[in-house]
C-alpha cells in the first residue's frame, strides 16, 4: 500500500513538473494513435457506408469478416505487420520496421475493421430508414451512401471515437513492429508494460494516469459537441 | 408522361399477393384518390406506380418510356416524411440538386417554395425538430420544388392533427392548380370527398371500382364500397 502511494505521489510530481521523457512519450503517442484513426477513419467510414447501401455478392460473408475482425489481437495484427517489413519481408526494403511509421500502419490495419464495421451499421440502420425517401427523390447508392455518412455524422463520430480508443490502449501491435526503443519508438503502453516489469511504478503510474486522463478527455470533448450539435440539427 | 398505363400489375411478397392483376388507365387532370381499408394495398400500389418496387408480373407503362421506365417528372410525399438533418431549406435544395437543376435557380426557387408551404420562419432551422405538420408541409415543398408531373401522396395526412390536417390539404390544391396531376391514397373518407375528382377503390389488393367522387359516394357499385362507407366511423 505504501508503495501505491508513494509511486502515486512521484507520478503527479512527473506530472505537474511536465518531465521531458515523459511529454516525449506522450506525444508520440498521440501522434502515433491520432494518424492511425485518421487513416482508418478516411478509408473505413466510406468503405462501411458502401457495404450498407450496396448489394452485392459476398456482402454477408464480408458483413461477419469485418465484425470478426473487430476482435483482431493486437499481437497478431503486430506480428503480421513484421513480417510484411522486415528485412526478409516483401516490404522489407522500405526500412519501416521499429519506426513510427509502422506503428502507425499496425494501428491502421488494427481500427480499420473497427470504423468500417461500426459505421456499416450505424449507415445501414439510417439506409433503412431514408431508402424510400432518397429513392424517390432519384438519389443513385452513390448519393445516398454520402448523403447517409453526412446525416449520420453525430453517431459516426461515437465510431471514430471507438477506433482512437482501441489504438490508445493496445500494446501488443506497437511493441512488435515498434520495437520500443527509447526515445524513438518508446509509447505510453509499451513504456507502462517496460517499468512495471522493471519495477519503476511512479512512471508506469504517471503514464496510465495520463493514458485515461486523456481517453476521458477526448470522449468528453467529443460528446459535448455531439450533444451541442446533435440538439441543433435534432 | 400521362396516362399511366397499369396493364395486369401483380405484386407478391413470400408467396402473398398484396397487388392482384390491377389492370388501369390514369390520366392527366382529375385528382386521382386511390381509397381503401388499411392492407389493401393502396400504398403498395402507388409505390409501383412511382418505381419503388417492381411489379411481380405485368407491366407499368408512362406514356414515352419504355416498359418499367421511370421518368424524373414524379415526386412522392410519405406518410411519415424523412427529413434530412440540415435546415428546412437545405431539405428542399437536397431534391432540386438531385435532380439536377441548375445552382442558381435552385436558392431562389427553393425559398420561393418555403414561402408558398408558409415555412418562410424557419428556412434556416434544422428540418428535424420542426412539428410533425410543419415537417410534412415541407415534405410537400420539397417535391413540389421539382415541378413534378405527377405528385405521388400516401396518406399524407394519417399523423396529423385537424389543422395541419387542412394545411395540407390546402396546398395539395394549390400544386394542383398549378397542373400537377395528384394521385393520393387515403383511408380517410372526408378527405377523399373533399380533394377527390375520381376515386380508386382497392380492396384486398384489386381494384374494386372506378368511378367519379360524386358517383362512388352517392352509390358505390361494389358490395366492398358499400360496406367501406358504411363502417366509416361518425368523427
Amino acid at each position: 500500500m505504501n508503495d501505491i502511494v508513494l509511486a502515486l505521489g512521484e507520478a503527479l510530481r512527473l506530472i505537474g513538473g511536465l518531465d521531458a521523457k515523459l511529454t516525449g512519450i506522450v506525444v508520440l503517442s498521440l501522434e502515433i494513435s491520432l494518424s492511425a484513426v485518421a487513416i482508418a477513419a478516411v478509408l473505413g467510414l466510406p468503405l462501411g457506408a458502401v457495404i450498407a447501401v450496396e448489394r452485392f455478392a459476398g456482402r454477408q460473408a464480408l458483413i461477419v469478416l469485418l465484425n470478426a475482425l473487430m476482435g483482431l489481437p493486437p499481437v497478431v495484427v503486430g506480428l503480421l505487420v513484421y513480417l510484411m517489413l522486415s528485412r526478409a519481408g516483401p516490404l522489407g526494403p522500405l526500412g519501416l520496421l521499429f519506426t513510427p511509421t509502422a506503428m502507425v500502419v499496425a494501428q491502421s490495419i488494427l481500427i480499420l475493421p473497427i470504423i468500417a464495421a461500426l459505421s456499416r451499421q450505424v449507415i445501414e440502420d439510417a439506409w433503412r430508414e431514408y431508402e424510400e425517401q432518397l429513392r424517390s427523390l432519384g438519389a443513385r447508392r452513390f448519393d445516398a451512401a454520402l448523403t447517409l455518412m453526412w446525416d449520420t455524422r453525430f453517431s459516426l463520430v461515437t465510431v471514430v471515437l471507438a477506433g482512437f480508443g482501441r489504438a490508445a490502449a493496445e500494446v501488443g501491435a506497437v511493441i512488435i513492429v515498434g520495437g520500443n526503443i527509447d526515445g524513438v519508438t518508446r509509447v505510453m503502453t509499451t513504456t507502462i508494460a517496460l517499468e512495471t516489469s522493471k519495477g519503476d511504478l511512479p512512471l508506469a503510474l504517471g503514464l496510465g494516469m495520463i493514458l485515461v486522463g486523456l481517453v476521458l478527455a477526448l470522449n468528453g470533448i467529443a460528446h459535448s459537441i455531439r450533444e451541442a450539435v446533435q440538439r441543433r440539427y435534432g | 408522361m400521362l396516362p399511366l398505363r397499369l396493364e395486369n400489375v401483380s405484386f407478391a411478397i413470400g408467396g402473398r399477393r398484396i397487388i392482384d392483376s390491377v389492370s388501369v388507365e390514369i390520366a392527366g387532370g382529375p385528382r386521382t384518390v386511390i381509397l381503401g381499408p388499411n392492407g389493401a394495398g393502396k400504398s403498395v400500389l402507388m409505390r409501383l406506380c412511382h418505381g419503388l418496387f417492381e411489379p411481380t408480373s405485368g407491366a407499368i407503362e408512362w406514356r414515352g418510356a419504355g416498359v418499367n421506365g421511370r421518368p424524373r417528372q414524379q415526386a412522392m410525399v410519405f406518410q411519415r416524411p424523412v427529413m434530412l438533418r440540415r435546415s428546412a431549406l437545405g431539405n428542399v435544395l437536397y431534391g432540386m440538386r438531385l435532380a439536377g437543376v441548375a445552382r442558381g435557380e435552385c436558392d431562389l426557387r427553393a425559398r420561393d417554395m418555403l414561402e408558398v408551404v408558409g415555412l418562410a420562419h424557419v428556412t434556416d432551422r434544422p428540418a428535424r425538430v420542426l412539428s410533425g405538420g410543419e415537417q410534412q408541409r415541407l415534405a410537400l415543398a420539397r417535391a413540389w420544388a421539382l415541378n413534378p408531373e405527377v405528385l405521388f401522396l400516401d396518406e399524407p395526412t394519417a399523423n396529423l392533427d385537424p389543422a395541419a390536417t387542412r394545411e395540407i390539404e390546402t396546398i395539395i390544391g394549390a400544386i394542383h392548380a398549378g397542373g400537377t396531376k395528384i394521385i393520393m391514397t387515403t383511408h380517410n373518407l372526408g378527405q377523399a370527398r373533399r380533394l377527390a375528382d375520381e376515386i380508386l377503390f382497392i380492396h384486398e389488393g384489386r381494384l374494386v371500382e372506378r368511378a367519379p367522387v360524386g358517383e362512388f359516394f352517392a352509390g358505390p357499385a361494389s358490395a366492398e364500397a358499400r360496406s367501406f362507407i358504411k363502417g366509416e366511423l361518425p368523427w
